[in-house]
This record gives structure tokens, sequence and C-alpha cells, in this order.
């Protein structure tokens, strides 16, 4: 892109105009750095490691994973339910902020919702991998067939293949619709393959009226869409336990308890991805302290709801007299797997109020490193739920064993960490990583008469 | 003067997609005010079918330009109704074509049905919003002709294409030099 080589200086905050958020967010589109293509490299050879570890698996079948009877559902189900959560904060700030009105959404919005995109897509992989025979998926789907079954719609695990299904379908077109402005945007700039690119996929815009018109009031439904959307699929997704009698798993606190987590984790996983990018495409000045602190409050209000389901739940283990739900809670605090629940209780019950101090809040290296800590206290709560509930399950107790994940289980999931950061990191440089159109949108419009250009709707 | 990029098409996508050039005047503005002005005295000399560019949406031009709320919202109803149509109809249907009776319970039990009708009133409303704003967009496009486009009005200029026959261009081209356009051409 001829025009982007050189980046403009930076001028005060309040001198930010549409064409330096334009040139700005079309730099970050630029010829890529060294570090890119490290950062891009390491991503591919994870996603290597998981592509062999799978092709093993196929060759000689799921017995290399670690499942031990009763632990049948691990350390895939485990990163599923990981990598869905993951997905939540993205679709919370581009569609639930969106109808609040949330000015400071604007900038951080458009990584988060491809990130909810890219995180589906790995999640998708875990049932898919779980099952163990992958050429036989479609059978989950209802289709004509000559045996004249149909799936059963009242396991939930069909529910939650509806619901991800159409969290992947909706998310996806919500992040493209959101991208048409913009790439126009930095289609006009572009030259040579990327103009191409850009020309074709910025479907005709030009910013006209009648299509602003459209685009306005459809977007706006979307995000009307995507808001009951993305409660319903963790919900959903957390029914899959909720529904079983598994003690540890049979609760009403589910649904809530889930979604709240998974926004936790989804906003810690925003910061972890914003902090290197803001950095390595110098966007200081469009992504500020002030959307990490935000960021950093949604984590503290959702770390807080989640450290509360945590009391809830061990309180109605003891208060409902239940000697099952009681064995199950204490083998999770006590039992062979102390070390994962106390892991999960300390990074998700303990580390966000660390939060409550703003020196904390807007010193972003802290904030990396914190959030870095959810990620691994949320991967440690799916783990506990999936995992320990079922080794401590109190109905088979003469087959019990203690579970371990093998090499299998770590390479599948290394990969998956591959994979995601790969197209991540793809979107981020052939895609505008920020909204130009929305962050515009936030400013003052370009006025003549500057005593009107206090009056604005933001 | 720049023009958009056109990717070759067969015949009847062409049509569609490009139309054919309409005559007119474009009007390149720095400032909101200013277009927002133009818009009003364009309004006030009868003109109706000019297309204003922006590179944000903004509540200032649609107030000025009066337009009626865009139908992409029938799009959505009719769509998520008829997700949760197809929802119920999947269910029902497919647990009575082959009934799997447990402990004598009903074979189409409507509570658990209700989260795939759930899903799918969401995904078809989602899917045939999209489709709204596409064929609305289309056909707005389609209405209009091919009209004059400059590629600042992504970045930071707001525009006004007039359309107006060869007699007509002198007083919207003063028109639009009076209300603060910086660049006023014929295409």
């Amino acid at each position: 892109m001829a025009e982007t080589q050189a980046p403009p200086p930076l001028p005060p905050a309040s001198r930010l105009t549409y064409d330096y958020v334009t040139r700005t967010i079309a730099r970050t589109l630029g010829n890529p750095t060294r570090g890119y293509f490290l950062l891009l490299g390491a991503a591919v050879a994870l996603l290597t490691v998981g592509i062999i570890t799978l092709l093993f698996l196929i060759r000689y079948g799921l017995g290399l994973a670690g499942y031990s009877h009763p632990v049948y559902w691990a350390v895939f189900i485990t990163c599923f339910v990981f990598w869905v959560g993951i997905a939540h904060s993205g679709t919370l700030i581009s569609a639930i902020l969106f109808l609040f009105r949330s000015a400071w959404r604007t900038a951080v919005y458009r990584t988060a919702e491809a990130m909810t995109v890219f995180a589906v897509m790995t999640a998708g992989l875990f049932p898919l991998i779980h099952i163990g025979r992958q050429w036989y998926f479609y059978w989950l789907i209802p289709y004509p067939n000559e045996r004249g079954l149909w799936p059963n719609f009242k396991s939930p695990l069909i529910w939650d293949e509806f619901a991800i299904g159409t969290y992947f379908t909706v998310s996806t077109v919500f992040l493209i619709m959101g991208l048409i402005p913009d790439i126009a945007a930095v289609r006009d700039l572009a030259t040579g393959w990327r103009k191409k690119l850009y020309a074709i996929t910025a479907l005709g815009w030009t910013g006209a009226n009648e299509q602003w018109r459209h685009y306005t009031r459809g977007y706006l439904y979307l995000a009307a869409l995507a808001t009951p959307l993305v409660l319903s699929v963790h919900s959903v997704v957390s029914w899959d336990f909720a529904m079983a009698i598994v003690p540890g798993w049979h609760a009403t606190l589910f649904a809530p308890y889930f979604v709240a987590g998974a926004i936790y984790s989804g906003c810690g996983m925003v910061i972890t991805l914003l902090t290197p990018i803001r950095k390595l495409f110098q966007l200081e000045e469009v992504i500020t302290v002030h959307h990490f602190e935000n960021l950093a409050k949604l984590c503290l209000l959702t770390g807080s709801i989640v450290s509360f389901s945590y009391l809830t739940e061990n309180f109605v283990a003891w208060f409902s007299g239940n000697p099952a739900e009681r064995a199950a809670f204490w083998y999770r605090a006590f039992g062979p797997y102390w070390w994962a629940s106390w892991t999960m209780n300390i990074c998700n019950g303990l580390l966000p109020w660390l939060l409550w101090s703003k020196k904390v809040r807007t010193n972003i290296t802290a904030l990396f490193v914190i959030s870095i800590f959810v990620n691994i206290g949320m991967w440690f709560e799916r783990y506990v739920i999936i995992v320990v509930s079922l080794a401590g399950e109190p109905y088979t107790t003469w087959t019990n064993a203690v579970y371990n994940p093998t090499w299998a289980d770590w390479g599948i999931m290394a990969g998956s960490f591959g994979w995601f950061f790969m197209w991540f990191l793809l979107f981020v440089k052939n895609f505008p990583a920020v909204a130009i159109s929305e962050v515009k949108e936030v400013l003052a419009a370009p006025m003549r008469q500057k005593a009107r250009a206090g009056v604005q709707h933001t | 003067m720049t023009t958009h990029l056109r990717l070759p098409l067969p015949k009847p996508l062409q049509d569609i997609i490009h139309p054919p050039p309409t005559p007119g005047v474009l009007g390149v503005f720095s400032y909101l005010d200013t277009t927002v002005d133009a818009i009003k005295k364009l309004r006030a000399a009868g003109h109706t079918d000019f297309t204003v560019y922006s590179p944000v949406p903004r509540h200032e031009i649609e107030d000025a330009l009066g337009q009626a709320v865009s139908p992409v919202r029938m799009f959505t109803l009719i769509g998520g109704i008829a997700g949760c149509a197809i929802g119920a109809w999947l269910t029902l249907w497919m647990s009575y074509d082959w009934p799997i009776v447990v402990g004598g319970k009903p074979v189409g039990s409507v509570p658990p049905y209700v989260v795939i009708m759930f899903e799918m009133t969401i995904l078809f409303g989602a899917l045939s919003t999209i489709l709204g704003i596409l064929f609305n967009a289309a056909f707005a496009a389609r209405r209009l002709g091919t009209v004059q486009y400059d590629e600042r009005f992504t970045n930071d200029r707001f525009g006004i294409f007039v359309p107006a026959g060869s007699d007509k261009v002198s007083p919207v081209e003063k028109l639009l030099r009076d209300a603060g356009a910086e660049e006023v051409r014929r295409g």
C-alpha cells in the first residue's frame, strides 16, 4: 500500500481526524514484519503438532487419549467449552455493548468479533475429534437417510449442535457485515492485488445514503439477534452437563454461571490479544488505556459473578444435605485433583479482586499478566467441572480411576491454539483489525462552524 | 478523477450490479454541516433522488434527508417467524416420523424443542436480515443507476451526487458551491 508506508506523526487525541484514523488503521495492513512472521510460524508449528496428533488418533483410535472409566469426557470437551467461552466476550462487546451505545467498544470490537469467529471455529473441531470417527460427523445433521432415523431432539447434545452452528453462522455474518464499510475504506487506499481483494469483498460499498440506511438498520437487528443468541449458546453448552445427573453437574445454576465465566474468560483473551497487537501495529492512539480499563472492569464484574457462583455451588452442596453432592464437592477441593480446583479458585476467585485497584486496571503489563492467568484459570474451571466431577462420581466407585491426560490430549490442545492464532494473525494482517468507520463515528464530525462542533451525537 | 474498480461480470449480473451511468453533478464536501445544508437546499429546490455519501452514518444526514425507516425490519421479522416455525416443524415432525417412546412420555414434547426453535429463529432471522440489506441496497443502486463516486468518500469527505440532464446542470452546480462544496464536477 503505497500511501501507508510512512507512519504519520501522532497528533494529540483532540486532533484525531477521519483521515488520521483511516490511515493509522490501514497501516496495519502494510508489509508484515519479521516479528509477525515469527508469531505466524509459531502458530503454524503448533497447528502441525495438532495435525500429526490427530493423524495418530485416526490411525490408532481414541485409546491414545487418556480416557479411563468413567472419565469419557475429558480434555477435548474441556477445550471445547473453553474455546466456546472465549468466543462469548466478542459478541458481548460487538452486540450487547452496541445496543447499550457504549462508545468505547468501537476501538476494540473488531478484534473481539474476529476472536469470536475463530474461537468458535476452534471449538467446533473438538466434538468432531472427540467422536473418534470423524468421517461420520454428518450423522449429527438431521438429513433424510435410508434408515429413516432422525437425531433425538430431546438430547442436549443436539441442542448444542444447533446452538454452536447458529452461533458460528451468525457471528461470521455479523463480522463480515461490520467489515464491509471498512474494507471499502482500505480498498480506496490500496494498490495491486489488495485492491482487487478488497474490491470483491467490499461488495460495492460506497457509503451512499441508501446503503447506510439499510445497513445501520440491519446491523441493529443483527445485534439484537446476536444478544439473546450469545446468552443462549453458553447456557445450552452448560445444559450438556446440567441435564445429566452427575453430582457437580446437575444444577440449575449452570446457565448463568457458564455465561458469566465465558465472558470473563473472553475478556481475558481480548486483553491477551490486544496488548501485542496494539504494540505491533502502533495503535496506541486508537486503543487507549481507557479501553483496557473498561475491559478490566468487565473482567471484574464477570469474575465476581463467577466467584459468587463458586460460593453458591459449594453452599448448595452443603445445604442440600445430599450426600452425593457433598462428596463430589469434597472430592473436588481435597481429592486427587485438589491442585486443579485451587488453580481455578485462585485464578478466578481471588485474582479479579486485584482489578478493584485503578492502578492495576490502568497498567497494561499487569493486565496482560492477569489476563493470562484468567485464561489458565478458566481452562481449569472446565477441567474441574468436567473431569473431576466424572472422576469422583459416586455411582461406580469400583471403577474409579485417576484420570491423567496423555500426549495425545496435549497435542490436540496445542494444535487448537495454533489453529486459533494462525487464523487470527492472518485476519489482522489482511483485514482492518480496528473498525474504521465506527471509530470515526465516535469522533467529533468535521464542522465548518466551530461553535457547533460541541454538539455531537456519539 | 478516480473511478471505482470494476470487475467483469456475466451479462445479467452486470446489469444488476453495474447499471448504466446516470448523468449529473457530484459535489465533494469537507464538513458535515455544509453537507447537511446542501441537502436541505436541494430538497427545497425540489430534488429527491440525489445520493449522499458519507464515511460514517450520521443522524444529521438521515434527518436532513427525511428517509423512511428501512424495510429491512420486515425481512428480520419474517425470517425470524419462519425460522421458529421451521424449528417447530423439524422437531415435531421428525419425532413422530420415528417415535422413540421413553418412559411413556409424549413423543413430541415441546419444552426441549423450544431450544431448537429459538436457535432457528435467530439463524433465519439473521440470515434474512443480511439478505434484506443486500437486496434493498442492490435495488436502490439499480434504481439510481451508476452514479459518480470519489474514493475520498470512505475516508474523510462527504459527497452529494445530483442526477441532472445537461440543461439543469448549472443551477445544481451553483447550489452545491453556495452550500460549501470544495469541489464540484460533472459526469
